[in-house]
């Protein structure tokens, strides 16, 4: 059978070319990868290399032709023992040229025409809180300590889950979360790394392809940023390019947002950043108990967990539960206080001016309800809009910049979901649009403040 | 003082560059096994071309043509379990590991057989079962994920050592001198294998790197390197017997720097001007990996060219089996669109 040379497509958006030179003639012996001729792209000139062994039988386009199109039938082959007659070919080849080249614009036209409907995203049930039995000992615990038991619990029950990140073993944590931690579980499972965030999160994903459970510890997320490749085109992305085979089973934790009075650099809230990307789950707790529960979660969860703290927050003491074993749903809202006239939806560090402004509220008469998101991504969308329904009015809290933030999102989605309920435009309440400055004064102008919040709800709920 | 300064130079000669091994000589069975290997690669990869030309693989296709004796020597010194890592130019890679050529072709098209549903595409391919962690399209990432696994494989004392592969390009980005120093650090069992095919993307080793000599590289970490000719099969997996030896011991990882030479442009879209074409004409002439491996069986009369036919229809048959099947099999269906996002 004689080998048809097609014209081909050297390059992702070549539709048709020059065959410029032939490097062959007829007759010319051929073996695989011998240059047969020249072709110009719509980028370059490019050499066409023999795939078959044999002899070149015909050419069928000659050298200088424009606009030859791509899978046209060029030349022929010739296997030995076949002759130029066997291919007397040139006719049925050519005859056979229109046929192949029709085949590719077939894949064009199945490219072009209207894709099949976009199957729905699926809605994954999120399960409600585990139910706190009566009786149960309520026991005040910083969230610092509430991180730090939730990890040691978690490293009790699965020899895989380990800590790893910069000054967690022998200096006890820079923000003393792994306090004690290097002395229960040894230099094994709590590794302290060198300033190296790139690298030993790159080393923390590689570790979890292999089924381990690191908890891979940033400083702060600001350092992250040397990491974010790791964190998004690897961990994230794993599960999906294997299609299912290998993902990263992991935490990525540290406090984000700003602390005090160490500007630009060391004061971003990154929970909008990571809610963008499909493959990961975004954690940011503000209570104790939340931290707990949450993190002990988020160390089991299959994907990769992105666990915002706080820094300020890591002092607050809160009620937790004494439980042997307090797990709390990664993507389920909390209705921190219950209300009819406004619905306040915060997280993390935000929960503390909502909770102040609430308590403002209160004073003038109007019954605000708290949701604390708690989980970004996933967010859970329903329990806010359940709210909206009923009070007809939204106002959103967080640290973070204004643009593409989690309240504008949240915004989004109520309007497209309950328009009609809606008594008024959604307010975001965000932090100022600029670089954390230093100086106390304008530090605290950039961060949203209690009193914007009071306005806001005043002005949603047309109170003067 | 003095006398620290007279240590140092001593503790660096001790850890720098090492002398390459000799080729070990072959046997049969393995002269035979390696050029079955290298020519499967060989004819895959022209397949695929001719595929990529023929608009049945779309986006970014580059082929690991000429270097196929740094993946067939490196795999013949390994054992069960040990993993494998790489980057974009991955083709070799898998197939030297024993994933199925019908499974990486059908990828490569899109195809819902392909070993990741279609989902991955050329420059990413996993596969649990054959240890192979990618497949991995930002150059350099596979050196830290590489170290990981050789983390993993210290963290469970499983005895096997995982190999980290990137080319000379991906050996100027930081996060690479970040994994060196982890890795010799935590003396991990993780063998760097710098694939210098003198070239990356268009940009010629000498242009770009300040110390060309990539054996070097981990000098400042103490950890050794190996220069090794990688167009000879056999000095490759000396190299790799000796490296894979050095890291199971728990003296940690060892550099060896490939020196070899890709026939092809950088991706299917390269029209190669950087060099010239007396420099790849004497390189696939004088050097090529899989003609050495013959001459060597023909000369040792272990072969004759019928022997080697025969092999090569083989090899063919199964490239056409997998080019039928990658041609034929559907798209994913698109219920596939929201799985393997999250678990």
């Amino acid at each position: 059978m004689p080998v048809e040379i097609l014209m081909p497509a050297l390059s992702p958006t070549m539709e048709e070319g020059k065959l410029s030179k032939w490097l062959k003639k007829e007759g010319d012996k051929v073996t695989s990868g011998d240059v047969l001729a020249e072709i110009e792209t719509d980028k370059a000139t490019m050499e066409v290399e023999a795939v078959d062994e044999g002899t070149l039988g015909k050419i069928l386009v000659p050298e200088g032709t424009d606009n030859v199109k791509v899978n046209a039938v060029i030349a022929v082959l010739l296997a030995d023992g076949e002759s130029a007659d066997a291919a007397s070919a040139p006719k049925a080849a050519s005859a056979e040229a229109p046929a192949k080249a029709e085949e590719a614009p077939k894949q064009e036209a199945a490219a072009e025409k209207p894709a099949a409907s976009v199957p729905a995203a699926p809605k994954a049930e999120v399960a409600a809180d585990p139910d706190i039995p009566e009786g149960t000992e309520m026991v005040s615990t910083t969230v610092r300590e509430a991180l730090r038991d939730a990890m040691a619990e978690e490293m009790r029950r699965d020899s895989n889950v380990f800590i790893m990140g910069e000054e967690v073993a022998e200096y006890q944590g820079a923000y003393k979360i792994t306090q004690g931690l290097l002395d229960e579980f040894g230099p094994r499972r709590v590794v302290d790394t060198p300033i190296t965030e790139h690298g030993f999160a790159g080393v923390g994903v590689g570790a979890a392809m292999t089924g381990l459970r690191p908890i891979v510890e940033f400083m702060t997320f600001n350092f992250a940023m040397q990491a974010i490749d790791q964190i998004i085109n690897s961990a994230a992305k794993t599960l999906y390019m294997s299609g299912g085979q290998m993902g990263a089973p992991m935490v990525f934790r540290g406090p984000s947002g700003a602390a005090a009075r160490v500007a630009a650099q060391h004061s971003q809230c990154y929970a909008a950043w990571y809610s963008h990307i499909p493959g990961l789950k975004v954690v940011m707790p503000y209570s104790a108990a939340d931290a707990k529960g949450l993190l002990k979660a988020a160390i089991r969860d299959p994907n990769p967990v992105i666990f915002l703290e706080n820094e300020i927050l890591y002092g607050h003491s809160f009620d937790v539960p004494k439980l042997d074993d307090f797990v709390l749903p990664i993507g389920k809202a909390r209705i921190h206080k219950k209300g009819k006239d406004v619905t306040l939806v915060s997280f993390g560090i935000g929960m503390n001016y909502t909770v102040k402004a609430e308590a403002e509220l209160a004073k003038m008469g109007i019954d605000a309800e708290i949701i604390d998101l708690r989980t970004i991504r996933p967010m859970d969308i329903p329990t806010v809009i359940e709210s909206v329904k009923k009070t007809g009015r939204c106002v959103t809290i967080e640290e973070g910049y204004p643009q593409s933030s989690v309240g504008t999102e949240i915004a989004t989605r109520v309007m497209q979901q309950a328009f009609d309920y809606l008594d008024a435009p959604i307010l975001t309440i965000a932090g100022k649009d600029v670089p954390m400055p230093y100086a106390a004064n304008l530090e605290k102008l950039a961060l949203p403040n209690v009193q914007e919040i009071i306005d806001a709800v005043k002005a949603v709920t047309y109170t003067a | 003082m003095a006398t620290r300064a007279k240590k140092s130079p001593a503790r660096s000669a001790q850890t720098s560059a090492i002398k390459a091994p000799k080729p070990i000589q072959f046997t049969k069975e393995q002269e035979l096994e390696a050029y079955r290997h290298m020519l499967l690669i060989r004819r895959f990869e022209e397949k695929a071309g001719q595929l990529y030309g023929m608009g049945f693989i779309g986006g970014f296709c580059h082929l690991y043509i000429g270097q196929e004796a740094v993946v067939t020597g490196m795999q013949m010194s390994l054992k069960e379990g040990d993993q494998v890592i790489t980057g974009y130019r991955d083709h070799g890679h898998m197939l030297a590991c024993g994933m199925s050529p019908r499974g990486v072709m059908a990828e490569l098209t899109g195809r819902r057989g392909g070993l990741s549903k279609g989902k991955g595409g050329s420059m990413h391919m996993f596969s649990k079962e054959k240890h192979f962690y990618g497949g991995h399209g930002i150059v350099g990432a596979q050196v830290s994920l590489g170290t990981g696994l050789a983390f993993a494989n210290r963290y469970r004392d499983n005895g096997n050592v995982s190999l980290a592969y990137f080319g000379d390009g991906a050996a100027n980005q930081g996060q690479v001198y970040e994994s060196f120093n982890m890795a010799s650090l935590w003396k991990l069992p993780v063998i760097y294998i710098i694939e210098n095919n003198r070239y990356a993307m268009g940009t010629s080793v000498s242009r770009a790197s300040a110390e060309t000599d990539f054996s070097k590289r981990g000098i400042s970490f103490n950890i050794p390197g190996i220069q090794v000719d990688g167009m000879d099969v056999r000095a490759v997996n000396a190299a790799g017997e000796e490296a894979a030896a050095w890291a199971r011991s728990g003296k940690g990882p060892m550099i060896l720097e490939m020196q070899t030479y890709r026939y092809r442009g950088h991706s299917m879209s390269d029209p190669a001007k950087y060099r010239s074409k007396d420099e790849v004409q004497k390189m696939r002439s004088d050097h090529d990996p899989i003609e050495q491996v013959k001459h060597r069986l023909i000369e040792n009369g272990w072969s004759t060219e019928d022997d080697l036919k025969k092999i090569d229809k083989e090899v063919r048959d199964i490239v056409a089996d997998a080019a039928d099947f990658a041609q034929s099999d559907p798209e994913p269906d698109p219920s596939e669109l929201y799985t393997d996002i999250l678990l």
